[in-house]
C-alpha cells in the first residue's frame, strides 16, 4: 500500500514533466515573436524589448528550457508581466475563494446527488425517477452564466434574499461567507448535480440486481438500511470516480461562475490573465491545475480500498 | 399427504395449501405456480425438486415474502408458517418473520453475501434487526453460531470478508447466518450446487446435523436427484408450476408414479460407466507433454506469488476417443483445457496437435492450427454473441478461412440437422432459444471449423439434467460422426462416467490418476479419487425405474 502510493506519486513526475513541456512550448511556438504577442498591439518597441529581456527569450530555447524548469523546481512560477508580483503570490493571494467554492459545492452536490440517484434506482420507474432523470437532463443543458443571472434575478434581485454579488472570507464570520457562497455554489453545483445523480442511480440500480440485496431483505432488514447498509457501499465506487472526474468539470465552471458573481478567486486570475495575455500566470495556473487533478485522481484510487475491501495496491 | 415424519402433536411449521402465483402478463404462461400444497413438519426435510422453470423457487421465494407482489402477485391459496397467514400481511410484518423465525440460503454463497462487509458483522445483524442485544452479547451469539456451523477459528474468521473465505466457509456463514435466531423454518434454494462434491457433502451432512440438533424444519430446493436421495425425509416434483408427485424419499425415489418423475430419475447419469467400443489406439490427435501454467504476481518491491494451476500434464486423446478430465474448482482442469485451445499461453511443455507442437507459436504461425481445437464453454448464455443471429456466428468461423459466405451457409444448415434444430434457427437470435438448444448451437458453431480436437469446458454442467442427457448423447453422436477426438471436462462424475472411455483426476494442478473410466470407477488408485467418488451424492441409491445407463 504504502509502495503503490509512493509508486503513483513518483508517476507523478514524467506526467507533470509533459505537462510542463506543453505549458513552455505554447508560448514559443505559437507564430510570431513571443514578446510582440505577450505586449500586445499597443506596444512600443522598447516594451517589446524589456519583455524579451524579462522572459529571456534571447537564450537558446533549450537554455530557456532548462532555466524555467529549474525555477520551477525551487517553487518559483515567475513573475506577473503586468502585475510585476511573482505568479506564486498571486495564485496565493486568489486560492481561498476558489478552494471554498469547490468545496461548498462538492459537499452540496453529494448531498443533494447521491440520495437523489438512490431514490430514484430505488423508485426506479416512478415519478421520482422521472423527476430525478428530468432535472439531470435539464441540469446539463444549462449554461452555467445562464442559470447564475437566473438565480441572481430571482433570489437577489426580485426577493432579495441574497446578496447579488461578491465574497466574504469564512475568517471574517460564517453567516456573510455562507449567504454569498449559496448563489454560486448552487449555479456551479448543477451540472455537476446532474452527472452524479446519474451515476448514483445507475450504480445503485445495479447493486440492488445483486444476491447480497435479497439476502439482507431475507434477513428482515428494512428497505432504508438495505439502501444505506448494502447498497450504497457496494456502489460506491463508480460514483467516486465520477465525482472525481467531474472537479476537471468545476475547474472550467468556476471560470465563468466566479465572474458572473465577481468573487476574486483563480477563475477570475485566469480570466484576467488570458484577456491580459500574461502568459507567466496561465503558465501557472495550467501547472497547478494539472498537478491538484493528478493528486485528486490518486486520492480517488486510495479510497477504492476503503470502500472495497477486494481491492488492495 | 405421508406423514410418517411427524408425530401427532406437531403441528407443521410450513403449510402451503392450493398456492397460485400469476405471472406478468407478457410471460408465456398464466401462473408461476398454481394450485401448489405442501407442508414442512418439525425435524423434517422435503425436496421440492424441479427443472428449470418449474416454478420452486418462486414457491420458496413468496414463502418468504421475497418477491414483489406487483410483479408476481398471489391470487390463491394460504401459506401458514406456524399457524400464521402469511399472505395477507404487510410488508412490515412480514419483515419480523423473516430471519426470525424463516431464513433463507440461497445458491451461490459468495453473491449472497455482502463482499464488502465483515462477515461476522453480517451475521450479527441478523441480531441487531431482530433483538435488542448488546453489542458484545451479538458478538458472542455470533461466535457460537460460528462454532454450531463448524467454522475454524471463529475469532478470526469474524473479521474476514467473503473474498477471504473458501466457498464452502461462505456457505457456512450463510448457514450460522440463517440459524442465528433458531428459526422454525429453513429454506434452502440449491445451497449445493456452486459447491465442489467433497464440500457439498460436507454441507449436506451439516444441514441434516442442524435439522436433527435444532429440529428445524427444512424446505430444501435442489434439481439433483442426487442430493435428494442423500438429504430427503419427503420429495416434491414440481413441473411447469404445478406438483406432479409426492410422497417420502423412499417412495418418490424407488417407485416413481409420474411420468415426469420417471423420466427425471431416467435422466439422471448412472456411476457406473457402460461398456465402451475400443477406440483405436494409434491414431492421436491431440498430445500434451509436461505441460505448465505458472501465473505469478511480480511486483516492484517484493518477489510476488506463484500459483502452479497446471504441473507436468501428460496427456493423449485419440481419434474418436473422449477423455475426461475431472477435479473440483481450482485443480487446474479448465487451465489445461484453455492452454491447449491457446486461449491462454503455457508457461512450458509441449502441446502436439496433428504431429506439430502449437505450444510456442506465435499468433501468425498458430492460425492455421486454430480451426483443429474447438471448444464448448459451460454457459451457452453468454457464449454467444447476443446482438448476433445464430448463423453470423455459425458462419464467421470459416470465413475466417476462406470460405465464402454460400458455402459457409450451406454448412451451417447441415450442421443445424446434425444437432438437431432446424435450418430456419440461422436467421434468430441466441436469447430466442432454451439453454440446451443454445448449448446445440455453440456445438454446431464448433463443428463448422471441422475440427479434429472437440473440447467440452463443463458443456452440461448448466443444463437441466433432461435437458443434459440429450446434449451428452449429441456430443457422443458428433464425436462419432466426425471421428473427433474430445477432451471432456467436467466436474460431475456421473456425466464423466457415461461419456468418457478414459478419465484422467486432477487436483491442485497435479494429475494424481489417469486410466480407462471402468477401472478408475471401479477401483482409484489414488486417495483423491477414492475421495471423490465417496462424495458423489446418491451415489447408494438406484434411481426409479431407471434402467442401467448405457
Amino acid at each position: 500500500m504504502i509502495g503503490y502510493i509512493f509508486k503513483r506519486i513518483l508517476a507523478t513526475v514524467p506526467v507533470m514533466g509533459v505537462v510542463a513541456l506543453f505549458v513552455f512550448l505554447m508560448l514559443r511556438l505559437s507564430p510570431g515573436d513571443p514578446a510582440a504577442v505577450i505586449a500586445g498591439d499597443y506596444a512600443t518597441a522598447e516594451d517589446i524589448i524589456r519583455i524579451r529581456e524579462q522572459l529571456g527569450l534571447n537564450e537558446p530555447i533549450f537554455v530557456q528550457f532548462v532555466t524555467w524548469i529549474g525555477s520551477l523546481a525551487q517553487g518559483d512560477l515567475g513573475i506577473s508581466i503586468f502585475t510585476n508580483l511573482p505568479v506564486t503570490t498571486l495564485i496565493a493571494q486568489r486560492l481561498e475563494p476558489t478552494i471554498s467554492l469547490t468545496i461548498t459545492t462538492l459537499l452540496f452536490t453529494i448531498v443533494v446527488a447521491v440520495p437523489l440517484g438512490t431514490l430514484a434506482a430505488w423508485k426506479s420507474g416512478s415519478l421520482i425517477d422521472r423527476f430525478v432523470m428530468l432535472f439531470s437532463v435539464g441540469g446539463f443543458s444549462i449554461p452555467v452564466f445562464v442559470l447564475g443571472y437566473i438565480l441572481i434575478y430571482f433570489l437577489s434581485m426580485e426577493l432579495r434574499w441574497l446578496p447579488v454579488q461578491g465574497y466574504k472570507s469564512i475568517f471574517d464570520g460564517v453567516g456573510p461567507f455562507l449567504r454569498h457562497m449559496i448563489l454560486p455554489t448552487m449555479t456551479l453545483s448543477v451540472i455537476f448535480i446532474a452527472l452524479v445523480s446519474r451515476m448514483t442511480r445507475a450504480s445503485v440500480m445495479e447493486v440492488l440486481q445483486e444476491d447480497y440485496i435479497r439476502t439482507a431483505r431475507a434477513k428482515g432488514q428494512s428497505e432504508f438500511k438495505v439502501l444505506l447498509r448494502h447498497a450504497l457501499r457496494n456502489a460506491a465506487v463508480p460514483i467516486v470516480t465520477v465525482i472525481g472526474l467531474g472537479i476537471a468539470l468545476l475547474i472550467g465552471g468556476v471560470v465563468v461562475t466566479e465572474s458572473v458573481y465577481n468573487i476574486p478567486g483563480l477563475g477570475r486570475l485566469v480570466l484576467d490573465a488570458v484577456l491580459k495575455r500574461d502568459y507567466p500566470i496561465i503558465q501557472g495556473l495550467i501547472l497547478m491545475f494539472s498537478f491538484v487533478y493528478i493528486l485528486i485522481n490518486l486520492l480517488i484510487d486510495l479510497s477504492y480500498c476503503f470502500f472495497d475491501p477486494r481491492i488492495r495496491y | 399427504m405421508s406423514r410418517e415424519n411427524m408425530n401427532a402433536s406437531d403441528h407443521p411449521v410450513l403449510t402451503v395449501r392450493g398456492l397460485t402465483v400469476r405471472l406478468p402478463e407478457d410471460a408465456d404462461r398464466d401462473f408461476a405456480v398454481e394450485d401448489v400444497s405442501f407442508e414442512v413438519g418439525p425435524g423434517e426435510i422435503v425436496c421440492v425438486v424441479g427443472e428449470s422453470g418449474s416454478g420452486k423457487s418462486v414457491t420458496a421465494h413468496t414463502v418468504m415474502g421475497l418477491i414483489p407482489r406487483k410483479d408476481l402477485t398471489p391470487v390463491a391459496g394460504e401459506v401458514m408458517l406456524q399457524g400464521e397467514e402469511l399472505l395477507t400481511k404487510s410488508e412490515t410484518e412480514l419483515r419480523s418473520l423473516r430471519g426470525e423465525r424463516m431464513a433463507m440460503i440461497f445458491q451461490e454463497p459468495m453473491t449472497a453475501l455482502n463482499p464488502v462487509m465483515k462477515v461476522g458483522d453480517q451475521i450479527a445483524e441478523m441480531l441487531e434487526i431482530h433483538s435488542s442485544m448488546s453489542a458484545q452479547a451479538r458478538n458472542d451469539r455470533v461466535l457460537e453460531v460460528m462454532r454450531d456451523v463448524s467454522l475454524p477459528e471463529p475469532e478470526q474468521l469474524f473479521h474476514s470478508f467473503p473474498h477471504q473465505l473458501s466457498g464452502g466457509q461462505r456457505q457456512r456463514i450463510m448457514i450460522a447466518m440463517a440459524l442465528a435466531l433458531e428459526p422454525g423454518l429453513l429454506i434452502a434454494d440449491e445451497p449445493t450446487t456452486a459447491l465442489d462434491v467433497t464440500t457439498q457433502a460436507q454441507i449436506l451432512e451439516l444441514v441434516k446435523d442442524i435439522q436433527r440438533r435444532h429440529g428445524t424444519g427444512v424446505m430444501f430446493i435442489t434439481h439433483d436427484f442426487g442430493v435428494v436421495a442423500e438429504i430427503a425425509d419427503r420429495v416434491i416434483v414440481m413441473q411447469h408450476g404445478k406438483v406432479v408427485e409426492q410422497g417420502t424419499a423412499d417412495d418418490v425415489i424407488g417407485k416413481p408414479q409420474h411420468p415426469y418423475t420417471k423420466m427425471l430419475m431416467a435422466s439422471v447419469p448412472s456411476l457406473t460407466p457402460p461398456v465402451r467400443e475400443a477406440v483405436d489406439r494409434e491414431r492421436p490427435a491431440l498430445s500434451a507433454r509436461n505441460l505448465n501454467k505458472t501465473y505469478g504476481s511480480g511486483g516492484w518491491f517484493k518477489r510476488g506469488r506463484e500459483v502452479h494451476a497446471a504441473q507436468n500434464v501428460e496427456l493423449v486423446v485419440h481419434r474418436g476417443e473422449t477423455l475426461g478430465v475431472v477435479g473440483e474448482s481450482g485443480s487446474g482442469k479448465s487451465t489445461v483445457a484453455r492452454c491447449i485451445v491457446r486461449l491462454i499461453d503455457p508457461t512450458a511443455g509441449e502441446i502436439m496437435i496433428a504431429g506439430n507442437n502449437i505450444a510456442g507459436l506465435g499468433e501468425k504461425a498458430l492460425r492455421p492450427y486454430r480451426r483443429d481445437v474447438q471448444i464448448v464453454f459451460q454457459d451457452p448464455y453468454r457464449s454467444l454473441n447476443p446482438r448476433r443471429t445464430v448463423g453470423q456466428s455459425i458462419v464467421e468461423g470459416p470465413m475466417n478461412f476462406g470460405l465464402s459466405k454460400e458455402d459457409a451457409l450451406v454448412r451451417a444448415r447441415d450442421l443445424m440437422n446434425v444437432v438437431g434444430l432446424s435450418s430456419d434457427a440461422l436467421e434468430r437470435f441466441p436469447h430466442q432459444f432454451s439453454g440446451g438448444q443454445r448449448q446445440r448451437i455453440c456445438i454446431a458453431r464448433a463443428l463448422a471449423m471441422e475440427p479434429k480436437v472437440l473440447i467440452a469446458d463443463e458443456a452440461v454442467s448448466a443444463l437441466d439434467v433432461s435437458v443434459q442427457a440429450q446434449v451428452l448423447e449429441l456430443l457422443d453422436d458428433v464425436r462419432k460422426r466426425f471421428d473427433l477426438a474430445m477432451l471432456f471436462i467436467t466436474h460431475d462424475l456421473r456425466v464423466a462416467a457415461q461419456v468418457c472411455d478414459r478419465i484422467m483426476v486432477m487436483q491442485r494442478g497435479l494429475v494424481v490418476e489417469q486410466g480407462p473410466t471402468a477401472q478408475v470407477y471401479a477401483s482409484p488408485s489414488h486417495d483423491y479419487t477414492r475421495s471423490l467418488l465417496a462424495a458423489a451424492p446418491g451415489r447408494h441409491t438406484t434411481f426409479g425405474a431407471a434402467p442401467a445407463a448405457g
